[in-house]
């Protein structure tokens, strides 16, 4: 093998890996501390999921409902996530998001405005008011376009289309990474003492998805090899609204924008069965009248919100249901309309849902119903982090965004993740400089370890015969749809991960075709081990959780139950082997807890 | 379902490359993307191609589809004639990596030589006010997403000698943003003119007809630039209102 000083070497103090949201908001706080900072991203530039993201994203900052404050949106994102949050990210989640959104202002992103000329909000699943700045659907690409239009000027280097393979490391602490060059296909080792994970979900190990190739859970992946934990990995969100037909678009996001509008599901039969699924725990805030729901659309402060809005875990499960109970849609979903509001407030509002449907499904949803079914969409689980400044067990890896865990507990507000994106993304930067000041010497990179992973991956392309991964991903993607999906259960879980052990060794024999020079076959091949891995933790966490809280539905065991909140599933690699365990949740501080249990009154009129 | 045939460009340019064929089964509602995927799945898992959102949000997956530049994700196999052979190639504008990829970097460089967004500073309430009506136009602007198709569409950026004077509608577009933002303070007339040569632009609209975002490229943004070019370069009444009264020499390009 060729020794380390002929392999391409780049230096930073700080290598970000992924360019989204949470990554390149971490890395403008390190290049603003003065800090080299490195970007490496599997796409180019602006590409990353980010992009997608439609609805908007969620602040307390009290433009159109002055009695929002960031108490009732930690409330709000506790009752969501089901009381398995971590109790400090969901308050500095709140308290930092109003700032990190106003900011996004200095650096040129254009929300759309109020009557008075502030960032307009709309209402969304879960939000008590209306609480998502945004851009009509297309707030993602708002947000992506700021920080990288802002990002380029503050001193970063952006290598794009730099795929990072594992971590370096020098007794334990980071000292790098190796990474490959997709047009080359020539490997880059980058020494650098601290890496700061932004790589989002694992996603694209279900076949039904709203996610892209780049979802392969390649942080999770890297993470646990080099020694870090996975928390709460059972926590995978099923959005209730994607599309479903044609089948090539199946999973494809309709925004809960939709609903925020006014939209409304019904089944085969015309009715709006949302009103038979109202958990205990909304009952109280959620209309259980057509009447009401539609004062409340038309601004009615004292009406109570309709029950499509419930949370995504609820909404999902009800689409289910009706499919299950032979009322779904011709297609097997079931109806969305926003048809009864104006052709020209549609247009405005839901401009690219407008142009999704029509162009690839060929409905005009000002006229027509969408037909819509559960689609996973996020991993509410991810790489364990402390919460004020994101460092992971392992000295100077940190995470930050769809990638780290912590802020949503059993189950995502929507909206939530775009503002968990700029609040953690820019505390990583923080934290990395902290650790950096704190750090004596620099850790060093060794032959040793370059050697073996590069070896790992070569050997995709150097063996004479091998399976196609193509059929791999394939087959793992059914094994999700069948034993981890939407409702689970003990015994299809356990043949489940039976099934995935087999899945490691044929992912271990794969055979890349051609050469390394941009080979999305070599490419998968990368990516599948990470899949697997990623989906392997998802199903034994979902083992060991016996009950059915927020995203996770278990058959065999119906409801919450008091065990299940004493605890978060953590996960970690030992001797190669996934090990899920329990990890008892600390008592929470008592002012947090009496605020997320405080009624709403005494929120609004801050008497808590 | 029904059999197609394409013929795809592959190779790279040191060794050269040329149209291979592959036919598939396709289905009910597929795009070209769809079909590209497939013949990866099933005849040629090294096939390069890039993609991320399969829905026309990200603009990663442009290339030329019989001849047009289009985004794959969006061009449903529907809009085919029957047995028609679809013949897909990367990009002719800028340099080929490998098969359907294209080193599209030079849009970057342009970009980042745009001076960054200069606001004033916010109301003593902290606040930053505009009103809708004067962010529409912003906004339509802003919808870009770098696909890179009117770069590829315009013949200016297609000769490599103009290419060098002119940063492309694309930053066009997004000089625009900049100079109709109701919060920038930054006058960025000289710039449009001197560093991305906007009298280089011959309004022949093909920039405007290739974008997926329906942004009028010409009508909205080029033009209005190059109207104020015009203004304070080379009219002299201008010229010598703004000698006269420097501290109104900043005058937004105003919204219609
Ligand atoms: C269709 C859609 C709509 C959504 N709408 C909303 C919404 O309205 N509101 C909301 O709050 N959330 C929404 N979400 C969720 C939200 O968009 C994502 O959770 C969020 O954008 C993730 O951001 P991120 O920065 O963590 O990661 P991403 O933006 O996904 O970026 C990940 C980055 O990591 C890079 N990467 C990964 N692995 C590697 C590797 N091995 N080497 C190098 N780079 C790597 C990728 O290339 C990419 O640059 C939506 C998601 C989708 C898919
Ligand atoms: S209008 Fe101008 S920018 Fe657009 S294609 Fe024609 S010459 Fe190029
Ligand atoms: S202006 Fe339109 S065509 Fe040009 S890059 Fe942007 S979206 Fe693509
Ligand atoms: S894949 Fe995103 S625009 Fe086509």
């Amino acid at each position: 093998m060729i020794h380390l000083d002929e392999i391409q070497t780049i230096e930073h103090d700080v290598l970000v890996v992924g360019a989204g949201g949470a990554g390149l908001r971490a890395a403008i706080e390190t290049s603003n501390l003065g800090l080299s900072t490195g970007v490496i991203t599997k796409s180019l530039l602006g590409k990353a999921h980010t992009v997608m993201a439609e609805g908007g994203m969620a602040a307390a900052l009290g433009n159109v409902d002055s009695r929002d404050n960031w108490k009732i949106h930690f409330r709000d994102t506790m009752r969501g996530g089901k009381f398995l949050n971590q109790w400090e990210m969901a308050a500095i989640h709140a308290k930092e998001a109003p700032d990190r959104v106003r900011e996004l202002e200095d650096w040129g992103a254009v929300f759309d405005r109020t009557r008075t000329g502030l960032i307009n909000q709309r209402n969304f699943g879960g939000h008590r008011y209306p609480r998502l700045a945004h851009v009509g659907d297309r707030t993602g690409l708002e947000l992506i376009r700021t920080l990288q239009d802002h990002g380029i000027h503050q001193g970063m280097h952006v290598h794009m289309e730099c795929i990072g393979i594992d971590l370096l490391q020098d007794g334990g602490k980071i000292s790098g990474m190796l990474a490959y060059w997709r047009e080359t296909g020539r490997f880059v080792v980058f020494r650098a003492p601290v890496v700061i994970f932004a790589t989002g979900g694992a996603g694209k190990a279900w076949r039904v998805t709203s996610n892209s190739w780049e979802y392969s859970g390649d942080g999770y992946g890297m993470a646990a090899r080099a020694g870090a934990e996975l928390m709460d990995m059972e926590f995978t969100q099923f959005h209730p609204t994607g599309m479903v037909w044609p089948p090539s678009v199946r999973g494809t996001l309709v925004t809960e924008g939709v609903r925020g509008e006014g939209g409304i599901l019904t089944n085969s039969k015309g009715v709006r069965f949302m009103f038979d699924n109202i958990p205990e725990r909304f009952a109280s805030e959620t209309a259980d009248t057509k009447e009401e729901a539609q004062l409340w659309l038309d601004g009615d402060r004292e009406a109570r919100r309709p029950p499509e809005l419930l949370t995504r875990d609820v909404v999902a499960r009800a689409i289910m249901r009706e499919v299950k109970a032979g009322r779904g849609s011709e297609h097997g979903g079931a109806y969305l309309d926003i048809s009864h509001r104006d052709s020209d407030f549609v247009k405005r509002k839901l401009p690219s849902m407008y142009h999704q449907f029509k162009e690839l499904a060929e409905v005009d949803i000002t006229a027509q119903q969408m037909e819509v079914g559960p689609t996973l969409h996020y991993y509410m689980g991810g790489i364990r982090v402390d919460a004020e400044s994101q460092m992971t067990n392992v000295p100077g890896l940190f995470a930050a965004g769809e990638c780290g865990t912590g802020l949503h507990g059993a189950n995502r507000l929507g909206g939530n993740s775009l503002s968990d994106l700029i609040v953690f993304g820019a505390r990583a930067g923080l934290g990395a400089k902290a650790y950096l000041d704190k750090l004596s010497g620099t850790p060093a990179v060794q032959q040793e370890q370059v050697h073996e992973q590069m070896r790992s991956v070569i050997d995709f392309l150097n063996r004479e015969d091998g399976e196609n991964p193509y059929v791999v991903v394939d087959d793992l993607q059914t094994t999700m749809e069948q034993h981890v999906g939407i409702v689970r259960d003990g015994t299809e879980l356990e043949e489940g991960i039976e099934k995935l052990q087999k899945l490691k060794e044929r992912a271990a024999a794969v055979k890349a075709h051609a050469t390394s020079q941009y080979n999305p076959g070599w490419n998968t091949c990368i990516d599948l081990r990470n899949m697997i891995l990623s989906a392997e933790a998802t199903a034994r966490c979902a083992l060991q959780r016996e009950e059915s809280r927020g995203a996770h539905t278990r058959l065999d065991f119906e409801g919450e139950r008091e065990e299940g909140l004493t605890f978060n599933s953590v996960v970690k690699l030992v001797d190669g082997q996934i090990e899920a365990r329990k990890e008892m949740r600390p008592t929470p501080p008592e002012e947090l807890a009496k605020i997320a249990n405080a009624s709403l009154e005494d929120l609004e009129g801050s008497r808590v | 379902m029904s059999e197609r045939t394409f013929r795809i460009w592959r190779g790279n340019p040191q060794d050269g490359g040329d149209f291979v064929e592959y036919t598939i089964d396709v289905q009910t509602g597929m795009v070209v993307l769809d079909c590209i995927h497939e013949i990866q799945k099933q005849h040629a898992p090294d096939l390069a191609c890039r993609w991320n959102c399969k829905a026309g949000k990200c603009g990663s997956c442009s290339m030329e589809i019989n001849g047009k530049p289009a985004l794959s994700c969006m061009t449903r196999m529907n809009t085919f004639e029957e047995g028609e052979t679809i013949t897909v190639q990367p990009l002719k504008t800028f340099p080929v990596i490998r098969d359907l990829t294209n080193d599209v970097s030079w849009n970057y460089q342009q970009n980042k030589r745009i001076r960054p967004f200069a606001p004033r500073p916010r109301d003593p309430d902290g606040e930053h006010r505009m009103m809708q009506e004067d962010v529409d136009r912003v906004q339509e602007f802003r919808k870009c997403i770098e696909c890179f198709l009117c770069q590829d569409m315009c013949h200016i950026l297609r000769d490599r000698e103009t290419q060098q004077n002119f940063a492309g509608p694309r930053f066009m577009v997004r000089l625009a943003s900049l100079d109709m933002h109701p919060l920038d303070t930054d006058d960025r007339i000289q710039e449009v003119r001197d560093e991305s040569g906007s009298g280089l632009c011959n309004i022949t609209r093909c920039c405007t007809e290739a974008c997926p975002e329906h942004i009028n490229i010409t009508d909205n943004a080029i033009i209005p630039l190059k109207e104020r070019v015009v203004d304070r370069f080379y009219d002299p009444l201008m010229w010598l209102m703004r000698k006269l009264k420097p501290g109104n020499s900043r005058e937004k390009t105003t919204v219609e």
